[in-house]
């Protein structure tokens, strides 16, 4: 399977238009099949281009495309955009044809049977969440987002695998457009469709994306899955599309447990007797404590009323202590496991290393600052200098970029 | 009105075929060679430029003078008539076709070719049909153009109802004039009319929500 030949494969692909410098230059991108491809950057940027030389909407200066291992250049250009579904901004549905029409166009082209058609068309309009009589209206009598509805199902009309879409849901509103997104995405997982997808909101490249290509001034700036983009940023540019928010999220994301816990918690030895256990509870105000052996190997706990029950009857800790606890490891990242600490419902979970040594604590307070921090964005506690020096560059820097 | 008809009657049907005759053939050939012609124009704007302005220039030649000017060429008759009004006509149908197909959304005709339509099915099932409420307008607009200047046509021996008005003014009989006019405006708002009915039939059921 990891041997698989790419859906879509640009080798040095550079295309200048006449007269113009490069607006796209020496890309390098391998789309495999079944991925939820995304290209973003700023406008003009080159990503319509890049995209629209997949099907050859664009000629290509230098360099070579592939679909499926075959060289773009090579196929007829018709025939291969009857095979690759194309979704345009706004939606490129044609006026004067009925919905039914306009979906089965590429079918129709292809010659299939009237029967055939027919199918297709009710299969499809299920498939867009729409009712079957809404085949013969014409697209004016519907609405925008119903249209594009009507543009997604109509590029998988002829069962191709691979699907381009250009900002396809830019001129929506957030609802609707967050509807068309669940659609595509539902489509992508279930049908296995490879699709690639141009758009300039990260919110939706991160919403949607299994693989993003970043560009700027036609440049390829970075090619990754969102999870290494996101706690990598190849450069200023790159972090300014993410955005301060987005950033510092994804910051919390990889704080580790031992970067939050604290190194100091209260134990006692098992061996101890309750006498000093009771006066170690008094000392340091709590009600229960973490039971080590004489390496530090962590046992278990004791609780302040089991150790009152006990008391007359038991001599030392290791008779009441209980040994079901819930530990964490220091190199366990916090996003894991926050909510599980948090749903246990105990004030604190012990860290211990792999050899089951006792290293540390991380108290049900730490985990709410965290929390509260993330929603709030407010800095976090190791890096907030640093991050908030950060965030005044991308704010200056932000304002000049939308300029061009 | 009675004793007009009784005694012009059966020469008033004919000069009137006469009149439907040229007419026709010339908005016919007309429409047959400017729609064409504009539609492959829309592909080339540079020369579509020179074109429009040749014939922009022909349509600035006198009525009359166009005539006249046919006779050296082909004699006199309905040949250089018709001649003359083909030329007439093809103005307004150039230039609504061109404008027309001008006129499609490019993000239409630009999904028309992404998903994998030839130029030519583009044309025909695209921008031809989406189009044409323009290009009728100017075949409109054409056929009472060459109505009208047909009556002219009699000048040079084409015949038609101008014979009736060119006579009336000659003898100074006003029943002849009108015998000439009135027809002549019949014929054109019938036409107009039929023209009408038949965009109404072309036109995508689409475009007549609006
Ligand atoms: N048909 C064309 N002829 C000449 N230049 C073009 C053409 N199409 C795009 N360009 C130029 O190429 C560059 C990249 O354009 P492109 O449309 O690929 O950008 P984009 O990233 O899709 O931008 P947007 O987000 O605004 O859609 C721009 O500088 C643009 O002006
Ligand atoms: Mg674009």
């Amino acid at each position: 399977m990891s041997e698989q030949t790419p859906m879509v494969q640009f080798k040095d692909v550079t295309k200048i238009y006449k007269g113009k410098t490069p607006a796209v230059s020496h890309a390098n991108i391998t789309i495999k099949k079944g991925e939820f491809c995304c290209f973003i950057g700023t406008s003009g940027s080159g990503k319509t281009t890049l995209m629209r030389m997949i099907n050859r909407m664009n000629s290509i200066t230098s360099g070579e495309v592939f679909i499926n291992g075959k060289n773009v250049n090579n196929l007829n250009p018709v025939d291969l955009r009857r095979k690759v579904g194309y979704v345009i901004q706004n939606n490129g549905l044609m006026p004067h044809m009925t919905i039914k029409e306009n979906i089965v166009l590429v079918p129709k082209l292809l010659k299939w049977s009237q029967e055939k058609l027919d199918q297709k068309a009710k299969e499809l309009i299920k498939l867009a969440e729409l009712p079957e009589s809404y085949l013969d209206r014409y697209p004016a009598e519907l609405s925008g987002g119903q249209q594009q509805r009507i543009g997604v199902v109509r590029a998988l009309a002829a069962d191709q695998d691979l699907i381009l879409m250009d900002e396809p849901f830019g001129a929506l509103d957030p609802i609707t457009r967050e509807n068309l997104q669940d659609l595509v995405q539902r489509l992508q997982q279930k049908m296995g469709k490879t699709i690639v997808f141009v758009t300039h909101d990260m919110d939706e490249a991160l919403k949607l994306a299994t693989h993003i290509v970043i560009m700027n001034d036609g440049e390829v700036v970075q090619d990754d899955i969102p999870e290494n983009i996101l706690q990598n940023p190849a450069n200023e540019f790159v972090e300014n599309l993410i955005g301060e928010d987005r950033l510092a999220e994804a910051k919390h994301d990889t704080v580790q447990v031992k970067e939050i816990m604290l190194t100091t918690p209260v134990k006692i030895n098992l061996g101890a007797s309750l006498k000093e256990a009771l006066s170690l509870m008094k000392q340091r105000n709590v009600d229960t404590l973490l039971v080590t052996d004489d390496d530090d190997h962590m046992k278990g706990y004791i609780r302040i009323n089991r150790l009152e029950h006990r008391y007359h009857r038991a001599s030392s800790v290791s008779d009441i202590l209980e040994s079901d606890i819930y530990t964490v490891k220091p190199t366990a990242y916090l996003r894991d496991t926050v909510d599980r600490i948090l749903k246990r419902g105990s004030s604190y979970v012990p860290v211990v290393d792999d050899n089951n040594k006792l290293v540390g604590i991380v108290t049900r307070s730490a985990l709410v600052t965290l929390v509260y921090n993330t929603i709030w964005g407010d800095t976090d506690p190791m890096s907030s200098a640093e991050l908030s020096k950060h965030q005044k560059d991308q704010v200056t820097k932000g304002a000049d970029d939308d300029h061009d | 009105m009675t004793s007009f008809l009784a005694q012009h009657g059966s020469e008033l049907i004919e000069k009137t075929w006469e009149q439907i005759y040229i007419s026709a053939i010339s908005l016919g050939l007309g429409i047959l060679f400017a729609v064409p012609l504009g539609i492959i124009l829309s592909r080339f704007p540079k020369t579509a430029n020179v074109v429009m302005n040749i014939a922009s220039m022909l349509q600035t030649i006198p009525a009359l003078a166009l005539l006249a000017l046919m006779i050296p060429l082909f004699g006199i008759g309905q040949i250089p008539a018709i001649v003359a009004l083909f030329i007439y006509s093809l103005m307004p149908i150039l230039r609504n076709t061109y404008l027309g197909m001008k006129g499609v959304d490019p993000n239409i005709i630009d999904s028309a070719k992404g998903i994998g339509m030839t130029n030519w099915q583009s044309i025909i099932k695209v921008e031809v049909p989406l189009a044409m409420p323009v290009i009728m307008a100017g075949i409109r607009l054409s056929a009472i153009y060459v109505i009208a200047w047909s009556t002219l046509a009699s000048y040079i021996g084409a015949g038609g109802l101008g014979d009736f008005i060119f006579n009336g003014l000659n003898l100074f009989q006003p029943d002849l004039i009108f015998g000439g006019t009135i027809p002549v405006i019949i014929l054109a708002i019938v036409t107009d009319y039929l023209l009408g009915k038949v965009e109404q039939k072309l036109t995508p059921a689409s475009q007549k929500l609006n």
